[in-house]
């Protein structure tokens, strides 16, 4: 860097930790769908332990969403805007239709899947609970074997669709920030498929956690043979993301275009932390080493759950640093490419640590909430 | 229903259920009777032949209304979501008319565009004279107090380069209120090679990033080319401020809009000259007409070789510059 020399306007970083939340947020979304579609499309059946605590992570963490955005969004009471006068020019558009019709798949085909609980708890319980079941039921008290086949038969249907729509949603995403030209750190048709395979690593390394804290009904066997699976896909779709991310970059360093003086030093500089120790370092390459380790040990089923559960929480951590170093790192360098900013995160504030962690937590307190209220390990019912 | 059909804008005992038009289906349609007469055909049991008007209202029977209101209600449904989209199919957004003077101050803001001029296409460029520069930053105060661009942003500014003679070029940025007792570095002149001004506002460009990322139409193009930000529709997603290449647009912490240099759209509709170039006085910078040959600004620019910022990106600035190094981006 020849001088130090920041544009007036890139001093203040626009983006916030909430943008880093919210792909965050919608890449476990996708991931657990993406799960619950390997049993239910796929019919992979080692992981039916999990196919409905999958569906009930992504519906939680659906539904929390959109928190970081309102709180990002400088005029929070127009939000609606952009599904009343949408921009065809804007890829951010489409995130209003995008993300309801999400919603509405995963509301429908969760309802679904619960029907036989709901209009059984309907039909047996009282007072609020019974008032609540039979609301939820829509009045709808038929679980014949006929009538569940015709429910089974939705219930794939919206799961295959809901494979693309995941990808959209998640794509949609990198595409946002790849689809800027203004920043080199950005601009890259990598980045919708970065994000996508991410999301997917993401989602199965929640769901490793998540299973090993709720689904203690199990038996060892079960629970071991679900995180063997999980494990195996996890290390799978590990490797395809790392390799994605480090082709970019050495894609990006092999071409040494006029930029790649600012990514080198953003990366060995603001970035060194989040990207070269938690990223690549502790995030990817330790579990890229724990992973295979983990499924060599299926013979040790506690052992296995143990390094499994070491490495998904990685993951997650690795996740999380990648989009805060693509949000937040794509803004710590100004468009004079001559200088560097700080991003100083605030505790308080409506876009402060404390926010950013009660947007991060209440999901999985609704999960948490969710497995308690919701039959997610029970399927004896449904099929 | 009776409430669901009064949203829909008529009433269960006098709508006509076959056609669905709410009792107004020959008055107020304009459509000619016959056109509904295929109902006729549909509802055997309907007691008239082919005129839905001749009905009675008490002869509808409960399925008929049933059937009339969920016509009514799909062709609302439909008709609100393609009046939804109608902002999207209408194509150039970028000829949309501006509501208003957006950025402008309030006391300013009341002159309107000129439709007068925006009929006869008039398209407005920038040209700046890196030469004629002298880094006063008269153009920064005046821009500050004309458009009250709040502290810590600015719609434009003045960078100085100083090339040393040991190779390395420094840029800082040019103080509004002047060098004098400013904290901008004082190098020695023996080590300087080459010192130069450059200063810096909205490119308008022809193919506006900011514009293209907008998600709601809150960045629209006005008439004569100027890239304005709607205030009424910005919802302050950040997303113009990270697509422009050129660092112009922030979010102003006073209005929670997305905030740019307008060239001064509220003077220049007047047929006044931007507060930066009525304050320079030098004549660095120079506004005008692109789409007269006559004007001065198309007079500089068809005689000195000019050269845009960043143009590998393919925005198509109307901002040109004379006398540009490379180290300027």
């Amino acid at each position: 860097m020849e001088s130090q020399f920041v544009f007036p306007n890139d001093w203040h970083v626009a983006w916030s930790i909430m943008i880093v939340l919210y792909p965050y947020i919608t890449g476990l979304v996708a991931g657990a769908f993406v799960v619950s579609a390997l049993y239910h499309v796929f019919h992979d059946n080692s992981l039916k332990p999990v196919s409905r605590l999958a569906m009930v992570t992504a519906l939680c963490f659906c539904s929390c969403a959109t928190m970081p955005l309102l709180l990002h969004l400088h005029q929070p009471m127009r939000a609606f805007n952009i599904m009343i006068t949408p921009s065809a020019t804007s890829a951010m558009a489409g995130f209003g239709f995008i993300y309801n019709l999400y919603m509405l798949l995963l509301v429908v085909e969760v309802w679904l899947i619960f029907r036989p609980e709901i209009v059984a708890t309907a039909q047996t319980a009282t007072g609020i609970k019974g008032l609540v079941t039979k609301v939820l039921s829509l009045g709808i008290k038929e679980i014949t074997p006929g009538a569940r086949a015709v429910d089974n038969w939705v219930i794939r249907a919206l799961a295959i669709i809901g494979i693309p729509a995941a990808c959209i949603l998640h794509g949609y995403v990198g595409f946002l920030f790849g689809g800027i030209k203004a920043n080199p750190w950005w601009s890259t048709a990598m980045m919708p498929v970065i994000f996508l395979i991410s999301a997917v690593v993401s989602g199965i390394a929640a769901l490793v956690l998540f299973y090993l804290i709720t689904g203690r009904g199990h038996s060892a066997e079960e629970r071991s043979e679900c995180v063997y699976s999980l494990t195996r896909y996890l290390w799978i779709a590990l490797i395809a993301a790392f390799a994605l991310e480090m082709l970019e970059l050495l894609h990006m360093a092999y071409e040494g275009s006029s930029d790649w003086h600012v990514i080198w030093h953003l990366l060995t500089h603001p970035l060194r932390l989040s990207y070269g120790v938690l990223q690549v370092g502790v995030g990817s390459l330790v579990p890229l080493l724990l992973l295979p380790l983990a499924l060599l040990m299926k013979r040790w089923p506690r052992l296995m759950m143990t390094v499994s559960a070491l490495a998904s929480l990685l993951v997650l951590v690795q996740v999380f640093a990648m989009r805060w170093n693509v949000v937040i790192g794509g803004q710590l360098f100004s468009k004079s490419h001559r200088g560097f900013v700080t991003y100083p995160l605030e505790p308080m504030g409506r876009e402060g640590l404390i926010a950013a962690i009660v947007v991060l937590v209440l999901p999985v307190v609704l999960l948490l909430v969710a497995s308690k209220v919701l039959p997610v390990y029970e399927e004896k019912a449904a099929h | 229903m009776n409430s669901l059909l009064s949203i829909l804008g008529q009433s269960a005992s006098s709508g006509c259920g076959s056609c669905g038009s709410g009792g107004g289906c020959c008055q107020s349609s304009g459509q000619p009777h016959h056109t509904h007469g295929h109902h006729a055909h549909e509802h055997h049991s309907h007691s008239h032949h082919g005129g839905c008007c001749s009905q009675s209202a008490t002869s509808v029977r409960p399925d008929e209304t049933r059937r009339g209101f969920m016509e009514r209600a799909t062709t609302l449904v439909l008709g609100s979501f393609t009046l939804t989209l109608l902002p999207m199919m209408s194509g150039d957004e970028k000829k949309e008319e501006p509501s208003q003077t957006p950025a402008a101050p309030p006391e300013k803001a009341a002159a309107p565009p000129d439709p007068a001029a925006a009929a006869k296409g008039v398209l407005y460029g920038f040209l700046i004279d890196t030469e004629k520069c002298t880094g006063a930053g008269k153009c920064l105060t005046a821009c500050r107090e004309e458009n009250r661009v709040p502290e810590g942003n600015s719609r434009t500014w003045v960078e100085r380069y100083t090339h040393f003679r040991d190779g390395r070029v420094q840029v800082d940025l040019v103080p509004e209120s002047g060098f004098h007792g400013s904290t901008v570095p004082q190098y020695d002149p023996a080590e300087v090679a080459k010192s130069y001004f450059v200063p810096k506002l909205c490119n308008q460009c022809v193919d506006a990033p900011c514009n293209q990322v907008c998600p709601v139409h809150a960045s629209i193009t006005s008439p004569e080319g100027v890239e304005l930000v709607d205030p009424d529709r910005c919802i302050g997603c950040g997303y113009c401020v990270q697509a422009c290449p050129y660092g112009m647009r922030f979010m102003n912490p006073e209005t929670n809009n997305a905030d740019k240099c307008t060239w001064c759209y509220h003077r220049i509709t007047k047929n006044e000259q931007p507060a930066c170039v009525e304050a320079c006085p030098t004549g660095a910078r120079v506004f005008g007409r692109l789409d007269d040959p006559e004007s001065d600004l198309s007079k500089r620019l068809a005689s000195l070789r000019t050269q845009v910022l960043k143009e590998h990106l393919g925005t198509n600035p109307k901002l040109f510059y004379t006398s540009l190094s490379d180290e300027v981006i």
